[in-house]
């Protein structure tokens, strides 16, 4: 059982995400690349604990508190998203500049 | 043999779905691909002998946020032209540089050799819905127990967020 070509596409997948997060207006894609990012991580979470073999399943069961997390970050995020697009009539970041000092 | 074309074909297929979420023009498509992409890791996590998490990333992505996602496309529209400009003009070369840079150092880790563990060849990880509840509500139970915390928080906020309304319709409102 090689770990390495899961790594490497996790890390593609990882540098995916990242390229929308940046490069995107929209905000829902934003959250959508964020959902891509955390996933990747949980590939190699569980990559890893296939790969040790962990008794403890600590990589599996990380795996399942990260997906918990990521559930619970979608629904306040399309919270403040639908919010905002019902406050400004639009989703694109750039326009959110009401912090901006 | 099996397991390395498995993992060719999915990861291909993850990939496409990754860039595609990244670069079609309608966020439907971008969720579309993103659910490929879920999928696919869905088979990775199977082919770790991780059952569970597999489950439960159909489940819970494929299934509950993908569904939720698409709702909140359809409700602010799908049709809206997002222009791609840069604002700074030096962003587009030092992202080669960065990309190429750290795709060397992908490349150089994964020639390294480390050993973060003791592999226990006689016993192989049981990722069953029993083994994982054995160690969840047992060894993680304080984090289980902190996460639906989390989710109940999440859902109230999120409730929250959506029912408070700023302008005057107050007394429609009956939490104001």
């Amino acid at each position: 059982m090689i770990v390495n070509q899961f790594l490497v596409l996790a890390a593609l997948l990882f540098s995916i995400g990242i390229y929308g997060v940046l490069v995107r207006r929209n905000a829902v894609l934003v959250l959508l690349s964020v959902e891509l990012m955390l996933t990747a991580v949980n590939i190699n979470l569980v990559a890893f604990g296939a790969f040790l073999q962990d008794e403890l399943l600590a990589g599996q069961v990380f795996a399942l508190f990260v997906i918990a997390v990521a559930a619970a970050e979608v629904g306040i995020g399309l919270a403040i998203v639908v919010l905002i697009f019902r406050n400004r009539s639009s989703a694109n970041i750039d326009e959110l500049n009401l912090l901006k000092w | 043999m099996v397991e390395t074309v498995v993992f060719v074909i999915f990861g291909l297929a993850a990939l496409f779905g990754a860039i595609t979420m990244v670069w079609a023009r309608n966020p439907v498509y971008s969720a579309m691909g993103l659910m490929m992409t879920m999928f696919s890791i869905a088979v990775f996590y199977v082919s770790n002998s991780a059952h569970f998490i597999a489950v439960v990333q159909v489940i819970v992505y494929a299934g509950a946020v993908m569904t939720l996602f698409l709702f909140v496309i359809m409700l602010i529209g799908v049709d809206k032209e997002e222009d791609r400009t840069e604002n700074l003009p030096i962003q587009r070369p030092l992202a080669l540089v960065l990309i190429l840079s750290f795709g060397a150092a992908v490349v150089v880790a994964g020639r390294l050799a480390w050993t973060t563990g003791i592999r226990n060849p006689l016993d192989p990880v049981n990722g069953t819905v029993e083994a994982i509840g054995d160690e969840l509500f047992k060894r993680w139970v304080l984090p289980f127990e902190i996460t639906g915390l989390l989710l109940i928080v999440a859902a109230a906020g999120a409730i929250a967020l959506a029912f408070f309304k700023d302008d005057d319709d107050a007394e429609v409102d009956p939490w104001r």
